[in-house]
């Protein structure tokens, strides 16, 4: 088990540094580089003098050959220290850890409210015996998987606070204002949950031991929650692991569309000025928050099913 | 990721405007009957973005100016109406007859919000690091450019003396780039001034600011040297006035209707019906300056035939792209020039859609209607690029339209897209054929700036004798006598068509009924001095 735990973080630190080069690159090869952006962004300005330009790339160390550049920003990111904003100019780091709490607590609230939609979904289907109820229900997920994430927000704001003031439409003040965002962070999120948690449960039902179960006399309730699902689970944690880089990327969406400050506004306004060392840090605060949740999944597995056995030799084995 | 949300946003509106349009009724409306002013109260104003800087001398987009505008005071002001330049801060100037030289004679009794006063030697150190604030500062930077001396004669007279003509000069010190920050202000550095804020003399202080959130402003007491073109003296209406960062244009609106805010700003065509409906008044003016335009490099080995420039000019609708695309109210380009900017010329009948008159000129030339629609010549075909940047939501359906009318004529054009992280490099590399984009400046000095082959020359004209006229006008200052060289020099540009204007950019604002006085100032932006709310 630690032998396992310090292989996985080991690899972590690989994915980390992954990351961090791809985005380096990526964003290097791109045509303009920062400099000319900000000089750009006043499209109204007359052109700046250009050795004006060359000194601030000095300044910045944008005039570096790339490579140079490269280890460089890694040296000091490895620190903890990924510079100060070309477009503001605040360091990236006070940027992050600013906007990274609200970012934290609306995923948080998606990601339990998905838990709690997506599975009380999932049950509801397979536990009724009704045909259409089931049938209804299970149609839900598709739909909600692909309804795109801005129109629900859209249609939600409209709804929940233009036409009745009951939450506010924009802003990161109080409770209140995380409701509309967190519902429409949970439905997508939600419904692939209750997709695979529906299929896996279906599946397990069919297991001959729920029948033994059943044949004993236990109840079909306690059948369904205490054995059927503990099982039908695992597959239902894998997905959820994977869907944090999709809660980030609706994120991005939401807090647009809420006008809420986070790490998805500091994002997209980073991407579209090039501004570089947040781009860094957004990637890597990514990367480590993707990294940290599977570790925590894999984690968990033993604990809901024993016959997995967690070893740095093989993959382990999902039985489904 | 730009793209997904710029394709998200289009759709959700047009989701948006069907949504709206079931339900317009039922949004709340203030109505107002009340014409006496009031003193106090809250507004709340949303805006699209936010740039991350507070400071006056280098914000360049609408949405922070609105804000930081009433942060700082200037020396003089601009009237909307006839483009007179007015007492602010400075009570009178003088101008040498060659245009080279400006004295401002002060006010007494200003002081800034940190309690330091307004003297000659805090605007001569305001002048003196404006140009050292680096890239975001282009505009303050634009305006101060060739100065040579900045002298405090005596704590109540600054003189600035330019080594060339500069008669752009006396307008530039009515913007909010050249708005004064106190002494200890001036010393921060550029990062400094914009995270920090500077501290001004204005209407109103920064009380709080969060980036890409908020920014709350307060009433200054005691301000007592507002602008003389304003109604009320003394300290503004407002006790305060909060700024929301609204970056989708369907929750302002409907924020707007449902009196979540007070005024937004930047109001689209789709949006119009259902903001009326609400109650909510539309006040609109357009921006000064140059107007939306095709402009053409005119190095290029086709482009730089004038009737080929011409042509287009001709082929171009404009005032269907003015009615389909812009909000209602803007009008198609009638010169080089906004109609709004001092010294503009009406040259409507040279800027005629001639559908007829465009093919007979590309037909005089050679160019041959080719078997797929596009004119050849020999082995050339009439096609060209029109770079563009997502700056504005009307850029694309603008230039989609004009795409198809250019197409009657046999003229091909293929649309690119580029971030506006590369709008300098592109402008001076010369890698372009057309560039669509427009200028905001309440001064005709603006076509020195942009068609002038003795400065940057962005548009890659050569020699002719209207850089003579457009130094000549930079050095006069008898306004008659300015404003006949500027029209001279409208008809020259419009003429040779060295670039093609197209239609005006409108600004329109949604305003709620209990919001009264938000005014326009001379760049079309706001003014929130006299501003008050029931």
């Amino acid at each position: 088990m630690r032998r396992y735990v310090i292989r996985r973080l080991a690899q972590a630190l690989g994915v980390l540094w992954a990351a961090y080069t791809l985005s380096f690159f990526i964003l290097v090869l791109l045509p303009g580089d920062p400099v000319s952006a900000m000089a750009g962004a006043g499209m109204d300005s007359a052109p700046v003098d250009p050795a004006r330009l060359e000194a601030l790339r000095h300044a910045y160390g944008f005039d570096k050959p790339v490579p140079l550049q490269y280890v460089d920003h890694l040296g000091r990111a490895l620190t903890g220290d990924f510079g100060d904003s070309v477009a503001t100019g605040r360091p990236v780091t006070q940027l992050v850890t600013e906007a990274l709490p609200q970012t934290l607590l609306l995923t948080a609230t998606g990601l339990g409210l998905a838990f709690l939609l997506g599975g009380g979904l999932a049950l509801a289907a397979t536990y009724t015996d009704r045909r259409w109820a089931r049938q209804f229900l299970l149609s839900l997920p598709p739909l909600g998987v692909s309804v795109p994430t801005f129109w629900v927000g859209l249609m939600l704001v409209q709804f929940f606070s233009f036409r009745h003031p009951w939450f506010p439409a924009f802003g990161n003040d109080g409770p209140k204002g995380l409701v509309l965002p967190a519902i429409t962070l949970a439905v997508p999120t939600g419904a692939q949950i209750a997709l695979v948690l529906a299929k896996s449960l279906l599946t397990t039902l069919d297991e001959p031991y729920v029948g033994t179960a059943l044949a004993k006399g236990a109840g079909r309730a306690h059948v369904h929650l205490r054995h059927a699902l503990r099982n039908a689970s695992l597959p239902a944690l894998t997905v959820a692991g994977l869907l944090v880089g999709q809660l980030m990327a609706n994120a991005v969406v939401i807090e647009t569309v809420f006008s809420r400050n986070g790490l998805g506004r500091v994002t997209q306004a980073a991407v579209s000025a090039q501004d570089i060392p947040v781009v860094q840090a957004v990637v890597v605060y990514g990367a480590l928050v993707f990294v940290v949740v599977n570790l925590l999944v894999d984690l968990v597995y033993p604990l809901l099913d024993p016959r997995i056995v967690l070893s740095p030799r093989r993959p382990q084995v999902v039985t489904a | 990721m730009g793209r997904t949300l710029s394709h998200a946003r289009t759709a959700g509106l047009l989701v948006l405007g069907v949504a709206l349009a079931g339900c317009g009724s039922g949004a709340a409306a203030t109505a107002g009957g009340s014409t006496t002013p009031k003193t106090g109260g809250t507004l709340t104003f949303a805006v699209g973005s936010d740039t991350g800087c507070t400071d006056p001398q280098q914000v360049a987009s609408n949405d922070s100016i609105y804000s930081v505008r009433q942060l700082v005071d200037s020396l003089t002001d601009q009237d909307p109406e006839t483009g007179e330049i007015v007492p602010w801060l400075a009570e009178s100037w003088d101008v040498s007859d060659d245009a080279k030289t400006f004295t401002f004679h002060l006010r007494d009794g200003v002081t800034f919000s940190d309690g330091s006063e307004l003297t000659a030697e805090v605007v001569k150190e305001n002048f003196e690091a404006a140009p050292e604030l680096g890239a975001l500062a282009g505009l303050a930077t634009g305006y101060l450019s060739g100065v040579e001396k900045i002298t405090a004669d005596d704590p109540r007279t600054v003189t600035v003396a330019f080594a060339q003509p500069n008669a752009q000069f006396l307008q530039a010190t009515s913007t909010h780039s050249l708005g004064i920050v106190s002494g200890a202000s001036t010393k921060l550095s550029a990062q400094e001034r914009c995270t920090k804020g500077i501290v001004g003399s204005g209407p109103f202080t920064l009380a709080e600011y969060a980036a890409n959130s908020s920014a709350t402003l307060k009433k200054r007491t005691g301000y007592a040297w507002g602008s003389s073109l304003w109604e009320k003296q003394g300290e503004a209406y407002l006790d305060q006035i909060v700024f929301k960062v609204l970056p989708e244009a369907g929750v302002r609106t409907g924020s707007l209707q449902s009196g979540q805010v007070d005024a937004i700003g930047n109001v689209g065509r789709a949006d119009e019906s259902a903001l009326e409906a609400a109650g909510v008044t539309l006040p609109a003016r357009a921006n000064p300056g140059v107007v939306f335009n095709l402009a053409a490099n005119n190095s290029d080995p086709i482009l730089k035939d004038a009737a080929v420039r011409q042509a287009i000019g001709l082929a171009i609708d404009r005032q269907q792209v003015a009615d389909t695309v812009f909000n209602t109210g803007t009008q198609p380009a009638t010169s080089v020039l906004a109609h709004t900017t001092p010294g503009y010329e009406d040259l409507s009948a040279a800027l005629t859609f001639d559908l007829d008159a465009a093919k007979a000129l590309l037909d005089a030339e050679g160019w041959k209607a080719g078997a797929d629609g596009v004119r050849t010549r020999g082995s050339e075909q009439l096609r060209f690029t029109i770079s563009w940047f997502a700056n504005s939501p009307t850029n694309q359906p603008s230039l989609e339209l004009i795409q198809q009318q250019l197409r009657r004529a046999g003229i091909a054009v293929e649309l690119k897209q580029n971030e506006i992280s590369q709008f300098a490099t592109l402008l001076a590399s010369g890698d372009y054929d057309l560039i669509w984009g427009n200028v905001t400046r309440a001064d005709p000095d603006i076509l020195r700036s942009q068609f002038s082959t003795a400065l940057s020359n962005p548009y890659r004209l050569s020699a002719s004798e209207l850089d003579g006229t457009l130094t000549e006008q930079a050095g006069t200052i008898d306004p008659a006598a300015r404003e006949k060289l500027v029209a001279t020099a409208q008809e020259t540009i419009v003429r040779e068509a060295y670039t093609v204007p197209v239609v005006e950019l409108q600004t329109k604002l949604g305003v709620a009924k209990r919001v009264h006085a938000l005014n326009f100032e001379a760049s079309s932006r706001i003014q929130l001095h006299d501003t008050w709310v029931e």
